[in-house]
């Protein structure tokens, strides 16, 4: 906040910090705001000037079999790796919370780790383990890893929620003869759905925008959308790839809304838990 | 109340209640522990064991003990010097000849002994389809010196003596540029022919200057948004978790598009005056820390700006109000409140950074490659698993030595995400 009785140094040292985090916002935004228009211009090529718009590029996208396969696999692995990394990072996380046990921090660290180890550790490793087991090349074996690098993020949301989660609840309905899983269903669930939601979309996003572990585990047939992309930068960076960057920009807002409506949804659930 | 103090309070069916409670604690925690158990064991299998795969691996040696198990016990009575005697030539003899037909088991071994001695390769497929010799047709040591010269060196025997046992470092010690001399000492290898040193010495200190410049850019932003009224500084986090949550392959394409010679910024540049001709911005240095600091930032700006959001602004008011300039004030006592967050968020953006592979791979040159880049190399193009898998235990080690600070520091349950 600016002073009326600011000295000009103040003010001087006042709007060159403004301008900086102003340019910082820029910085952050800058790439996504760019490659938008670009993925409507005519030109063959990814500059600016834009002399004419058009959609060929989004018609090159949604008819090309090579883009749509690999949407399809993406829209095959990234919804099967978040359910199993949500159904069994939930329950674990009720598990963590629920009671102190021993080696209960270690196995927090370890259930975390995923999220911390080289993307190309995991992706060699699993190619190493899998394809002895014939799992490589197969989805089965890349839903499986996905939903183990999108174990971290249910973990974490779902224990946070809990923590703000009011134990007598489970008590009063375990007096009143409800058993552990019919409360789990009707009390806890119901509440802490908000956060097992936002960890699913976390996962969901881990999922779908890994792009090396597919490198090493997938074959041809499982290319998911992240590795299309790869290869296309890598080999020559056409105007299709703005448009299928234009279609997950809008996928990462929608993410991002819901996200934010749940987070809204969850503070408001905890006010209205501790105005109880 | 006609219960004495000291009697213990018993439960409906007559059992003690402390003896009741204890029970059902210990039911309590083994539930608990049954409800990981799921999660746990599935790990175990997709992540764990793979990795542990993969530690295994960079010790492995299987291929040479494998083709000539007697060969290579026979040599151990070897002295060094000159050819081994008939006896232990004799041995290897038969085992190359038993050898012959198993193109597989050949191959392996002499992939193996080729990156001891660059053309053991060819020097072994060849003495293998020179088999068998015929012990009658004069000393073996005259005959193996006829099919290749190189078999009266005693380097190569040295190294075929070597392939004594299933294991060896000689992966790990070749990432960490440790060569075997003749004398079978080891040795740092020289400037010249060190590698792997300057890879991992590269890969610190690029992961070094991208936590630097994301504090550096990270820290005012969020110390403005946090003063900022909160409607505002809601929409403003926007822009900060939109590039979070988009594509990192979106995000590259676009910095490839911003950087390249004929891109945005080049152009704006070139408008405003400041250089005559493109400056080189994309596929070098610049333009790999450019995206990664793009990339990462939001991991430090988030624990950043929890940390700030939790401190009374009346402190800075009352070490101003006590006189302090507000320089000195900021730094004495709003930065220090602010430490955890930014140790976390450095420690949190140095340990993504140091396995960081796809932003280098396509927005670097050859030089700029980390250290996940040359595990993927070996893995791909000339498929030495061993190498791939030491490199990749090395970076495992770094990544779990600060992981372990961090969950001790700053707690793993509590890696921030917004």
């Amino acid at each position: 906040m600016l002073q009326p009785y600011a000295t000009p140094l103040e003010k001087l040292w006042f709007y060159a910090f403004r301008l900086f985090c102003i340019g910082v916002l820029v910085f952050l935004i800058l790439p996504l705001l760019v490659i938008v228009p670009l993925s409507f211009s005519a030109d063959s090529f990814l500059m600016y000037p834009i002399h004419s718009f058009s959609l060929r590029w989004y018609e090159a996208f949604f008819t090309n079999s090579e883009w749509m396969d690999s949407l399809k696999n993406s829209m095959i692995v990234a919804p099967a790796a978040t359910l199993l990394a949500t159904v069994l990072g939930t329950v674990a996380a009720v598990g963590l919370t629920s009671a102190d046990f021993p080696g209960k921090s270690f196995m927090m660290t370890v259930l975390i780790s995923p999220m911390v180890v080289p993307v190309v550790i995991v992706g060699v490793g699993a190619y190493l383990f899998f394809a002895p087991l014939g799992l490589a090349n197969s989805y089965l074996g890349l839903v499986m890893v996905h939903a183990a690098l999108g174990v971290p993020f249910v973990v974490i949301t779902v224990s946070a929620t809990l923590r703000g989660f009011n134990p007598n609840l489970v008590r009063a309905s375990a007096s009143l003869g409800g058993n552990p899983v019919y409360t789990f269903f009707r009390v806890t669930l119901p509440l802490i759905a908000p956060g097992v939601i936002s960890g699913g979309l976390f996962a969901f996003a881990a999922s779908f925008d890994e792009v090396v572990v597919t490198l090493f585990l997938a074959g041809p047939e499982q290319t998911t959308l992240p590795r299309q992309m790869f290869a296309g930068i890598k080999e020559n960076i056409s105007p299709t790839i703005a448009a299928a960057a234009t279609v997950l920009i809008l996928f990462s807002i929608v993410l991002l809304l819901t996200l934010e409506w749940l987070r809204g949804r969850s503070e408001k659930m905890r006010t209205a838990a501790s105005a109880a | 109340m006609n219960m004495t103090a000291d009697a213990p309070l018993l439960a409906a069916d007559g059992v003690p209640l402390a003896v009741k409670l204890k029970r059902a604690e210990r039911r309590k925690k083994l539930r608990a522990a049954l409800l990981v158990a799921p999660l746990a064991v599935f790990l175990l299998a997709t992540f764990i064991l793979p990795i542990a795969l993969l530690l295994y691996r960079s010790v492995e040696n299987p291929e040479v003990p494998a083709m000539l198990p007697k060969t290579v016990s026979a040599l151990a009575g070897w002295q060094g010097q000159g050819l081994p005697d008939e006896a232990a030539l004799g041995v290897f003899v038969q085992e190359l000849t038993a050898a012959k037909d198993n193109k597989a088991m050949v191959g392996n071994a002499a992939k193996r002994l080729n990156m001891e001695i660059s053309g053991y390769r060819s020097l072994l497929t060849k003495t293998v389809r020179a088999m068998p010799l015929d012990p009658a047709a004069g000393p073996l040591r005259e005959q193996f010196v006829n099919i290749d010269e190189r078999w009266a060196e005693a380097d190569y025997w040295r190294v075929l003596r070597h392939q004594d046992s299933r294991y060896t470092g000689f992966y790990l010690q070749s990432s960490l540029d440790i060569k075997r001399g003749a004398d079978d000492s080891l040795h740092m290898a020289g400037d010249d022919e060190a590698i792997y040193l300057k890879i991992f010495g590269r890969t610190l200190w690029m992961s070094a200057v991208v936590t630097l410049f994301c504090f550096l850019l990270g820290y005012p932003l969020a110390y403005w948004l946090v003063n900022l009224p909160t409607r505002k500084s809601n929409l403003l986090m926007i822009v900060v978790l939109l590039p979070f949550w988009t594509s990192v392959l979106v995000r590259v394409a676009a910095w490839i598009v911003l950087l390249q010679n004929e891109g945005l910024i080049n152009g704006a540049l070139m408008a405003m005056g400041f250089v005559d001709s493109p400056v080189q911005l994309a596929f070098n240095r610049i333009g790999v820390y450019i995206a990664m600091v793009h990339i990462l930032l939001p991991f430090m700006i988030l624990p950043v700006f929890s940390v700030m959001k939790a401190i009374p602004p009346t402190y800075m008011r009352a070490a101003v109000s006590l006189g302090s300039h507000p320089i000195p004030a900021f730094w004495k006592v709003y930065f220090p409140q602010t430490v955890a967050g930014v140790g976390a968020g450095a420690l949190l953006v140095f340990i993504m950074s140091i396995g960081y592979y796809i932003t280098p791979a396509l927005l670097g040159g050859p030089d700029d490659q980390m250290v996940s880049y040359y595990v993927a190399f070996f893995t791909n193009n000339t498929v030495n698993w061993g190498m791939a898998a030491a490199l990749g235990s090395l970076l495992l080690i770094a990544t779990m030595a600060l992981y372990t600070l961090y969950a001790r520091i700053v707690g793993a349950n509590r890696l921030s995400l917004g």
